[in-house]
């Protein structure tokens, strides 16, 4: 179980967004949020969780629709969970206007500093090109590249090279647009 | 004849016109070949400076340090030596030299107090009982008694082994602080042999893979302090800096100088492709030297100024091609094992130094420019980004240690793979650029 599922599967359940498998569906279940406890009527619902606007933050980006994709050793093609998890970031893009994105590449430690310089930049620019086909406007979305300089994992074996060949998607907002 | 130099000091030379008894027509000087791959180091008598035993004890001891540490020398220890010559113009005992193997013979006396040293040296070829070459004086800012020391043994090596010297040298590098998550890297610059640092940059933000400029003023350098990596050029006297490339949608990185400073060649991304530009020095006009959808990177000057080597993936992995300045089709010259990398045309022209990546191992390597006798002279897990000495004679490069914890540290490497040695220094560094031999 990699870092980046649990994230997806909130995703899927919070979000309504376009995932692979959405949960079954389910009959609506009328609760009562008020229990009675004899003293009175206690509300047991969730005041937050109808908060307008709290899934329009950089965190709920991150830690809800997932912000990064892996790849292969070299590669920088996209595979299957990388593009569910880039529809995802997509739809929510489109969603909220107002917020700019910043793709940022990275290699593993093996490779010399300059070309793995530009492999980061050759993955975050496949992340832009997906983005902008799922219909968010280029002018929103930057790349750059980090190379090897800042491994998300610090070990010197495979486990932690597949976990930095990635690309983190940071948003923030920049006030435009609704 | 006093020169003098653009970086505050002044240190002269001048051949000595006193009684030096000049060589006679020597047929066959006292040589050592580096090429060789020398197993029996020359032997070398570097008795006591005269003059004041502090300043005169530091000036011998970097003299030494220089010799010896480029393998070739081996210095005789004081306790073995017969003569005691009480003076610098005293007669050379050639057979107590000889009696204890000394091939070549160091005489030096260092002069002068306060803010100026002399220092005036001999050498002596022992076992043809004659000096080689004439005597040298070297007048200098005492604070520049390492340089004095450097242009010494830089005339020893010269003479002794036939090359050009590269002693008195300085190399730009990138400091490492912090956890290998978020490093913080800095640029400094410092003597051949790890003395003298002055920073460059603060820590402020990341900077990557310094260059420096044919004449050591200036270095190249990647910085992230726009957000966007892009190239800036440093003034190194001033320690100011300003950009080169602007961000807008790209990214600019590995600048390199032509060998006549009118060229710059780094690497332009554009929408995740890299391709290598070329860029007036003088203008800041720029145009494409490659145009093809792989990452083309790591370029580096043939000494003519005419060809250039870099890195490129276009057959899949990364491999090494050589392109004229005119453009044209590329030509591949790397056709072994493995991925190779991060490549340095030598400053003598004879070889291309490079990063060789061979299953879980990286060799730093050298090939012939046409391809051909590759040989590797390092192995570790992870060796990369060979840079020159002025001579071509020898290879700086960066060693990282495997692991969350494991540090970049500078080693060196003579062409022939049997001199390595770490450069002694107190922190972790990596990206040495190893400047001009300076006048």
């Amino acid at each position: 179980m990699t870092a980046w599922m649990k994230p997806v599967s909130a995703a899927c359940l919070l979000a309504l967004a376009a995932c692979a498998q959405p949960p079954a569906p389910t009959a609506p279940q009328v609760v009562d949020p008020y229990a009675n406890t004899g003293a009175g009527a206690l509300y047991q619902g969730d005041l937050a969780g109808g908060t307008l606007g709290a899934e329009a933050t950089a965190q709920y980006f991150s830690t809800q629709v997932g912000d990064t994709v892996l790849f292969g050793a070299e590669q920088a093609t996209l595979g299957a969970d990388a593009r569910a998890i880039l529809a995802r970031q997509a739809e929510w893009l489109n969603r909220h206007q107002n917020f700019s994105a910043v793709l940022q590449g990275h290699a593993e430690e093996t490779g010399t500093r300059e070309y793995n310089l530009a492999l980061g930049a050759r993955r975050a620019g496949a992340v832009q090109e997906y983005l902008i086909a799922q219909g968010v406007a280029a002018g929103r979305i930057r790349t750059l590249s980090f190379g090897k300089e800042r491994p998300a994992e610090t070990c010197s074996d495979e486990a932690c090279y597949a976990q930095n060949r990635r690309v983190v998607t940071v948003v923030s907002d920049s006030g435009a647009g609704s | 004849m006093l020169r003098h130099l653009t970086i505050a000091l002044a240190l002269g030379l001048t051949a000595l016109p006193l009684a030096a008894p000049r060589a006679q027509a020597q047929d066959a000087p006292l040589r050592i070949e580096i090429t060789d791959g020398v197993v029996e180091p020359m032997s070398i008598a570097i008795p006591a400076f005269h003059g004041d035993a502090e300043i005169a004890g530091r000036i011998r001891q970097v003299v030494a340090d220089d010799l010896t540490g480029t393998g070739l020398f081996r210095e005789i220890p004081s306790e073995a030596m017969i003569a005691r010559p009480d003076s610098f113009d005293a007669a050379v005992a050639y057979d107590d030299w000889r009696a204890i193997n000394a091939q070549a013979l160091v005489a030096a006396e260092v002069t002068g107090a306060g803010e100026q040293i002399s220092v005036k040296f001999r050498l002596f070829d022992v076992f043809a009982g004659q000096p080689q070459g004439d005597g040298m004086q070297f007048d200098a800012r005492a604070a520049d008694w390492r340089r004095a020391a450097h242009k010494i043994a830089d005339q020893i090596y010269a003479r002794l082994t036939g090359e050009t010297p590269y002693f008195d040298s300085r190399v730009a590098f990138v400091q490492e602080t912090g956890p290998k998550s978020a490093r913080i890297k800095r640029i400094g610059v410092m003597d051949y042999d790890g003395a003298n640092i002055l920073w460059m940059t603060d820590s402020a933000s990341l900077v990557l893979a310094p260059y420096f400029s044919p004449d050591g003023k200036s270095l190249l350098y990647t910085s992230f302090d726009s957000g966007f990596p892009q190239i800036r050029v440093m003034d190194v006297a001033s320690v100011t800096s300003r950009p080169l490339t602007q961000g807008g949608d790209s990214m600019a990185f590995a600048p390199r100088y032509s060998p006549d400073g009118r060229w710059i060649a780094y690497s332009l991304e554009k929408g995740g492709d890299t391709d290598i530009w070329l860029m007036d020095s003088a203008t800041g006009a720029q145009r494409p030297l490659t145009d093809s959808p792989s990452i083309e990177t790591s370029p580096s000057f043939s000494p003519d100024g005419q060809r250039i080597v870099f890195e490129s993936d276009r057959s899949g992995t990364p491999q090494l091609y050589v392109v004229g300045l005119d453009g044209g089709e590329p030509a591949r010259i790397s056709f072994g094992e493995g991925r190779y990398g991060a490549p340095a045309w030598s400053p003598k022209g004879d070889l291309i130094a490079y990063t060789r990546q061979l299953g879980e191992r990286f060799h730093i390597g050298v090939m012939r420019v046409d391809g051909s006798d590759e040989k590797n002279l390092t192995e570790s897990f992870l060796d990369e980004g060979p840079t020159w000495a002025p001579n071509g004679r020898v290879v700086m490069f960066t060693r990282v240690a495997p692991g969350g914890n494991g540090q970049p540290k500078l080693h060196s490497v003579d062409i022939t793979g049997r001199n390595m040695r770490p450069l002694d220094l107190d922190f972790a560094a990596s990206d040495p650029s190893w400047g001009p031999l300076m006048p």
